[in-house]
C-alpha cells in the first residue's frame, strides 16, 4: 500500500483512500458495509461467496470487492438493483441445502446467513420438492463440533487454521455440491488457538461444545473487557446471562491481537461464576469474623493501620486492576513496603500468522501494570517477609497451604481482600470481599505496556466492592478527595507514578494506548 | 484430415495430415516428413521476432477462448530475472471434443516443436505439458517422444546447439474437468485441488509457482511450427475473407452424423459443408435437429442457424453462439433435448470445484429442476426459475464453468421450448423415474 | 464423512516410497520448484502400486512431500480418478455425457452392468473382477462410445461388443 490517495464514489459518497485498498474496506470508511461471508480483513481473500458483488460503473460485470481495489474516480454502486439482485440470488442458493435449523442452532441471533436474508432474501423458498444434502455431525476435537448441513463453505476456518494457525489440519474434501469440510482421519482440531473458528464461521456449523445450547444469542449482556489470561492482553467481550459468564469472546483489536483469542483465554471463565465468594466484610472478634458493615470494616482497618510501623508487606494478585494494585499499594505508602505480585507459569502458544501475539508464559494479565507500580516477581521472598513484617496486605492472591501457614503465622497486622473464601485467616485483623475484573470497570497494563480498559460485566456479588475503592478509604490525608470512581482512581495514579503521564480512562477508547505514546490517529477499527 | 475417415477435398489438411500414419509418431519419421524446421528456424531468430510472426499471423487460442495467441505472448515480461514458464493445455475434457488426442497420438513431435518454439519466445525454460488422466495413449506416447527428442537433442539442456535450455515435462491430471481452465491447470500443477484463481494477478505477470507464465492449446501450439516455416502471411491467407479468424481450425464432430471425426477446415468455411459435405449428414432416415457447435459450454444452434453460419469465430458469434473448442455435438431430430440439457447440467455439478456459491449450489439445483420436469413433475414457473436461476449463475462467478451449465438451459428453453412444454403438460411420457 | 468412503485397511500399511518408486519420486523433485508439485504424481505411484488410495498411505505421502494428511486428503477426494477404497481388479469407466448419450451410451453402460456382474454402478462383483463407473467426458466423443477398463482406451463399444471385451480381463 502506498500513501498515495484515491478517490471513489461508494453509493454517492466520496471517500479518499491509499491505492490498494479494496473497495470493500473503503466503502467501510463511509459507513457502507458490503454483505460478504468469505473476506475476513485478518485472513487471505478468496473471493468465493461471491456475497460481496457490487457494480462499478463502465465495467462490464460486478465486481467481488473484497478483491478488487479502488481506482481513481471509479463510482460503485452497493445497493443497485443489479448488486441486489446478485446477493438475493448467492443467499437463495446458500439456503437451497441449508437446514431449517434456527429453532435448535446456537448461532440463531448472531448468525450472519439470518441477518443478510432477512435484510435482503427472498421471502419464500423455490426449492421445496427436494432433499437437503445431510451429513451427520462431526466433532472436531477438544471443543469443535462441526455440522456439515449448515456449512456454506466460506472456507474461513481452512484459511485460518492454514494461514493464521499455521497448522493444515483442516481441508475442503470432494467437489461441487458435495463439498465439506474434512480433518484429517486421526488428527484433532487441537491447536491453542484453534477455538477461533467457531467465532469466525459465519453460520452456526463450526460450534463450541462449551457453549452448545447454553444460552440464546438475544439473551446475552455484553461488556468490553481484557483478557485476564496472559499478559498479552488480548481484546475480549463477557458474554453474559443473568449475571452468569456464559462465553468470552475476541473483541478486534488490530494492534494487539487482530480478531482471535487463544483457546485458553477463550475457555477460563469460569472461575468467573464461583459462588463461593465472600460475601461481606469480615472483622475479627477475637478468634472468630463476623460480617460487618464497610464503615465499621474500614474503620478496623484504619485503627489497626495507624497503629502500625515498619515494613508493610502486600501480596497481591496478577489480575488485580492496576487502580487496585496502585491505590493498595498507596494505602501503605508510610511504611517500608515490599510489594509483590503473583504470576503463574504455563508454555508459550504462538500464533504464527500475526505477529507479536501469543499465549505468554507469564500467565498474569497486568504484571507490566504491577511492576510499573512497584510491585516485583520475587514472591517467595515477599512471602518470607510477610511472616515478619509489621502488616501484610493481601490483595487476592491464590496462596498453597505451606504459604497460608506462614501467614497466619505472622505477627503483624493482615488485612485481607479476597475473592473467593477459600483461606482461613484466624489472625486476619478484616477479610473485605472485593469483585474480580468482570465485577468492575478497571485497567490492565499488557506486554507492550498498552493501557486496556475492562468494562464491568456482571454484578458485584454480595458487598464486594473493587479493592480500589477499599483503599481510597485507607488513604492517608485524602478526607473529602479519595477517588471514588475507577476513572478518578487512575487519574490519581499519576500522582504517585509520573510513568502514567496524566493518563486517563477517556484515553483509553476500545483499544488502548501504550503508555507514552501519541494519541493515535482516527482510524477505522 | 476427417480421421478415420478419409481426407475430404473440402478440408485444409495442415496439422491433420499425418492422422492415423503411424510412421509420423517417431522422431526420425517426423523429422522425414518436414518436422522440427520451425524449432531449427526459430532458434535463429531472437523471441520477438517470433512473437510478432505469431502475432502476424492472427493465430487465435484454439482451446475455446480465441484469444490472439501473440499477444497473449507478448505480455510476458522481459528481462525481469524469474523463471517463466509454458503450460501446454492437453486437459482435452469440453464435451463433444476430441481434437487434441489426435494431435497428440499421431504427431507428438508436432505439439514438442511448437511448445520448445513458444517456450522460447517467451523466455521460459521449462514447459508443463498437462494431460489428462484418462489420456493413457497419448500419455505413453508423448512420454516417449519427449524421451526421443531430448535423445536426439532437439530439447534438453542445448536444444539444436543453440545453447538454449528448453525443457519438456509431463503432467498427468486426475480427472477434473475444471483442470482445463488456466489457472486451475496451474494449480493443479503446483499440487493443490484444481480451484481457478481469481483474475488479477494475470499468468503472465504471476503464475504457475508465483511465476510469469503463458498456457496454450494444444491445437495452437501445433500451428506454431507451420507458421515458421511457411509464415505468417501463408497463415493469414487461410480464411475466407474475415481478417479476425485465420488459420485452420479441427473440427470435432459427433452425435448424429454419418462420419463423426476430426475435419480440418479453413476458417470461414460455411458449416453447412462442416455437417453435409465432410460429416456426410443425418443418419440414413433422420434430420438435423441441433448443433452445440463449440463444446458443450456454448449456446444450443437450431439446424436452421447453423445451416446459415460460417464457421470462423465472428460467424458462429453472429448466430448466436460461439466457436470455443469446435466440438461439435449434432443432434438430429431423435434426440430428446430435455433429457440431454439435463445430462449436460448433470456434467456441470459434477465437475464444479465448490468455490462459488451460484456454480455449487445452482448447476445441482438446474440439474434437479430439469430432472424434476422429465419425471412428469414438471410446471409453467419452472421456465421462469430455470431462466431466472441461469441469470444468478452468469457472469458472477471466478470462472466461467457456472456461465456454462446456464448457456444450454437458456438456448435450450429459448429455442426448443416445446419439448419442455411437452413433459410439462404431460403430452410425453416421463424419461426419469420420478423422486 | 472424514471417513466417508474410506475403506478399510486391515493389514499394516506397507511403504510404498522405497527402492525404485522412491528413486522416481526423488527424480521428480528435480522437476519441479516445490515437493507440494509432486503430489499429483506421488498419488499415482501409489494408486499403481495399491490399486487405491488408503487413509495411511495418505499419511505416508504427506509426510515424503512435508504436507499434512489433512492437505493431501483434500487433493485426493477432489480428484475423481484417485480411488479412495478398493475397486475391482479392473476398473472400468464409461462415458455417458451427451455426444455420447445420443449414440447410445446408456445401453452400453447396462451391458457392462449385465455381463460384468456388478449389478449397479460403483459396486464391485463379487468375484472382485470389475467395477463399472460412469464417468463424464472421455474426450473421444467421435468414437462413441469409449469405455476404459485400467489403463486401456477402447472406443466405439456397443452393447453387442462388451462380452468379447470383458473376456480379455481375468
Amino acid at each position: 500500500m502506498t500513501s498515495e490517495l484515491v478517490t471513489v464514489t461508494i453509493d454517492g459518497a466520496p471517500v479518499r483512500v491509499p491505492k490498494g485498498t479494496t473497495i470493500i474496506e473503503a466503502a467501510k470508511q463511509v459507513g457502507v458495509l458490503i454483505p460478504h461471508y468469505c473476506y475476513h480483513p485478518s485472513l487471505p481473500s478468496p473471493a468465493v461467496c461471491r456475497m460481496c458483488l457490487v457494480e462499478v460503473e463502465k465495467a462490464p460485470k460486478l465486481a467481488p470487492a473484497c478483491v478488487t481495489t479502488v481506482a481513481e474516480g471509479q463510482v460503485v454502486h452497493v445497493n443497485s438493483a443489479a448488486a441486489k439482485k446478485a446477493r438475493e440470488g448467492v443467499l437463495e442458493l446458500l439456503l437451497i441445502n441449508h437446514p431449517l435449523d434456527c429453532p435448535i442452532c446456537d448461532q440463531a441471533g448472531e448468525c450472519e446467513l439470518q441477518n443478510y436474508v432477512f435484510q435482503e432474501g427472498r421471502a419464500g423458498t423455490r426449492y421445496s420438492e427436494y432433499a437437503k444434502r445431510y451429513n451427520p455431525v462431526e466433532d472436531f476435537g477438544p471443543d469443535v463440533l462441526y455440522v456439515p448441513n449448515r456449512c456454506i463453505l466460506c472456507t474461513r476456518c481452512v484459511r485460518f487454521m492454514d494461514d493464521v494457525a499455521g497448522a493444515p489440519v483442516l481441508n475442503v474434501s470432494e467437489r461441487g455440491d458435495r463439498a465439506y469440510i474434512g480433518i484429517a482421519q486421526e488428527q484433532k482440531l487441537d491447536h491453542p488457538w484453534s477455538g477461533n473458528v467457531v467465532d469466525l464461521c459465519p453460520v452456526g456449523s463450526l460450534l463450541s461444545k462449551d457453549f452448545l445450547h447454553k444460552a440464546r444469542a438475544w439473551d446475552l449482556d455484553k461488556a468490553a473487557s481484557v483478557c485476564s489470561g496472559c499478559t498479552q492482553g488480548c481484546n475480549v467481550t463477557i458474554d453474559t446471562r443473568d449475571d452468569v459468564v456464559v462465553r468470552i469472546r475476541p473483541r478486534p483489536n488490530l494492534e494487539v491481537n487482530r480478531h482471535f483469542i487463544c483457546d485458553h483465554g477463550r475457555l477460563s471463565y469460569r472461575w468467573m461464576n464461583r459462588g463461593d465468594r465472600v460475601e461481606a466484610p469480615l472483622v475479627r472478634d477475637g478468634a472468630r469474623h463476623l460480617a460487618s458493615d464497610w464503615d465499621s470494616a474500614r474503620a478496623r482497618a484504619e485503627q489497626v493501620l495507624r497503629g502500625a510501623s515498619g515494613r508493610a508487606v502486600v501480596l497481591a494478585s496478577g489480575r488485580a486492576s492496576t487502580e487496585s494494585l496502585g491505590l493498595v499499594r498507596q494505602m501503605v505508602a508510610r511504611f517500608e513496603v515490599t510489594a509483590a505480585v503473583q504470576v503463574p507459569l504455563g508454555d508459550e502458544a504462538p500464533l504464527p500468522g500475526v505477529p507479536d501475539l501469543a499465549l505468554r508464559r507469564e500467565r498474569a494479565p497486568n504484571l507490566v501494570g504491577a511492576e510499573l507500580l512497584g510491585y516485583t516477581r520475587a514472591w517467595d521472598a515477599a512471602v518470607r517477609q510477610a511472616a515478619s513484617a509489621a502488616v501484610v496486605v493481601l490483595l487476592d492472591p491464590d496462596l498453597g497451604p505451606a504459604e497460608e501457614a506462614v501467614l497466619s503465622g505472622a505477627r503483624g497486622v493482615l488485612l485481607v481482600l479476597a475473592t473467593v473464601a477459600t483461606g482461613s485467616w484466624p489472625t486476619a485483623e478484616v477479610i473485605l470481599p472485593v469483585t474480580s475484573v468482570a465485577e468492575e470497570t478497571g485497567t490492565y497494563v499488557n506486554r507492550d505496556r498498552r493501557v486496556q480498559l475492562f468494562h464491568q460485566a456482571k454484578a458485584q456479588p454480595g458487598m464486594a466492592r473493587p479493592a480500589w475503592w477499599v483503599a481510597a478509604g485507607l488513604l492517608a490525608g485524602e478526607a473529602g478527595r479519595a477517588p471514588a470512581t475507577a476513572s478518578e482512581a487512575f487519574r490519581r495514579l499519576s500522582d504517585w507514578w509520573p510513568v502514567f503521564g496524566g493518563m486517563t480512562h477517556a484515553d483509553l477508547g476500545y483499544s488502548g494506548r501504550v503508555l507514552g505514546a501519541e494519541a493515535p490517529a482516527e482510524v477505522a477499527g | 484430415m476427417g480421421f478415420p475417415h478419409p481426407s475430404h477435398p473440402k478440408e485444409t489438411v495442415v496439422l491433420s495430415q499425418y492422422f492415423g500414419d503411424a510412421e509420423a509418431r517417431g522422431f526420425d519419421g517426423w523429422v522425414a516428413r518436414g518436422g522440427y524446421e520451425g524449432l531449427r528456424k526459430a532458434l535463429s531468430l531472437t523471441p520477438e521476432a517470433i512473437i510478432d510472426e505469431v502475432k502476424a499471423s492472427g493465430l487465435r487460442g484454439r482451446g475455446g477462448a480465441g484469444f490472439p495467441t501473440g499477444l497473449k505472448w507478448s505480455f510476458m515480461p522481459k528481462g525481469d530475472g524469474k523463471p517463466h514458464y509454458l503450460v501446454c493445455n492437453a486437459d482435452e475434457s469440453e464435451p463433444g471434443t476430441f481434437k487434441d488426442r489426435e494431435i497428440m497420438r499421431w504427431t507428438p513431435h508436432a505439439l514438442l516443436e511448437g511448445c520448445a518454439i513458444a517456450a522460447y519466445a517467451i523466455g521460459a525454460e521449462r514447459c508443463y505439458i498437462y494431460i489428462r488422466g484418462e489420456f493413457t495413449e497419448p500419455l505413453k506416447i508423448m512420454a516417449g517422444a519427449v524421451e526421443e527428442a531430448n535423445a536426439k537433442g532437439a530439447l534438453g539442456g542445448n536444444a539444436f546447439g543453440s545453447g538454449k535450455r528448453i525443457e519438456m515435462l509431463i503432467h498427468r491430471g486426475a480427472g477434473a474437468y475444471i483442470c482445463g481452465e488456466e489457472t486451475a491447470m496451474m494449480n493443479s500443477i503446483e499440487g493443490k485441488r484444481g480451484n481457478p484463481r481469481i483474475k488479477p494477478p494475470f499468468p503472465a505477470v504471476a503464475g504457475l509457482f508465483g511465476m510469469p507464465t503463458t498456457i496454450n492449446n494444444v491445437e495452437t501450439l501445433a500451428a506454431v511450427p507451420h507458421i515458421l516455416v511457411r509464415g505468417a502471411d501463408w497463415y493469414k491467407g487461410l480464411c475466407r475473407g474475415n481478417p479476425k479468424s485465420t488459420g485452420t481450425k479441427l473440427i470435432s464432430i459427433c452425435g448424429h452424423v454419418q462420419r463423426p471425426g476430426n475435419y480440418e477446415v479453413t476458417m470461414g468455411t460455411p458449416l453447412k459443408e462442416i455437417l453435409y459435405d465432410m460429416a456426410g449428414g443425418p443418419p440414413a432416415g433422420r434430420e438435423f435437429k441441433a448443433v452445440i457447435p463449440g463444446g458443450s459450454s456454448v449456446p444450443i444452434m437450431t439446424i436452421a442457424e447453423a445451416e446459415d453460419a460460417l464457421f470462423d469465430y465472428e460467424g458462429i458469434v453472429a448466430k448466436g453462439s460461439m466457436l470455443g473448442s469446435a466440438g461439435m455435438i449434432v443432434m438430429d431430430d431423435s434426440t430428446d433435448m430435455v433429457y440431454q440439457i439435463w445430462r449436460l447440467a448433470k456434467f456441470y455439478a459434477h465437475e464444479s470445484c465448490a468455490q462459488c456459491t451460484q456454480c455449487r449450489e445452482g448447476t445441482a439445483w438446474t440439474t434437479k429442476i430439469l430432472e424434476r420436469i422429465l419425471s412428469g413433475k414438471g410446471r409453467q414457473e419452472d421456465f421462469e426459475l430455470l431462466l431466472d436461476l441461469s441469470e444468478n449463475m452468469t457472469g458472477k462467478t471466478i470462472c466461467v464453468l457456472s456461465d456454462s451449465c446456464a448457456a444450454p438451459v437458456v438456448s435450450g428453453i429459448q429455442k426448443f421450448r416445446d419439448e419442455f412444454e411437452a413433459y410439462i403438460q404431460g403430452s410425453r411420457q416421463p424419461a426419469l423415474a420420478a423422486g | 464423512m472424514s471417513s466417508q468412503g474410506a475403506g478399510t485397511q486391515t493389514a499394516p500399511h506397507e511403504p510404498v516410497f522405497v527402492g525404485q518408486t522412491r528413486a522416481r519420486l526423488e527424480h521428480l523433485f528435480t522437476r519441479y520448484p516445490t515437493k507440494q508439485a509432486c503430489l499429483l504424481p506421488a498419488l499415482w505411484m501409489v494408486q499403481e502400486a495399491r490399486g487405491w488410495i488408503s487413509e495411511p498411505a495418505i499419511g505416508e505421502v504427506a509426510d515424503v512431500l512435508g504436507l499434512t494428511p489433512a492437505y493431501v486428503k483434500g487433493v485426493v477426494t477432489f480428484y475423481t480418478m484417485y480411488h479412495t477404497h478398493p475397486v475391482g481388479r479392473h476398473f472400468i469407466q464409461v462415458c455417458t455425457t451427451s455426444p455420447c448419450n445420443i449414440c447410445g451410451a446408456e445401453a452400453v453402460v447396462q451391458a457392462l452392468l449385465a455381463e460384468s456382474g456388478c449389478g449397479e454402478l460403483g459396486a464391485t462383483s463379487s468375484d472382485g473382477r470389475f467395477t463399472v463407473s460412469e464417468v463424464e467426458c472421455l474426450g473421444a466423443c467421435g468414437f462413441a462410445t469409449p469405455i476404459m477398463v485400467d489403463d486401456d482406451f477402447i472406443e466405439s463399444v456397443t452393447p453387442d461388443k462388451v462380452s468379447g471385451i470383458l473376456e480379455r480381463y481375468p
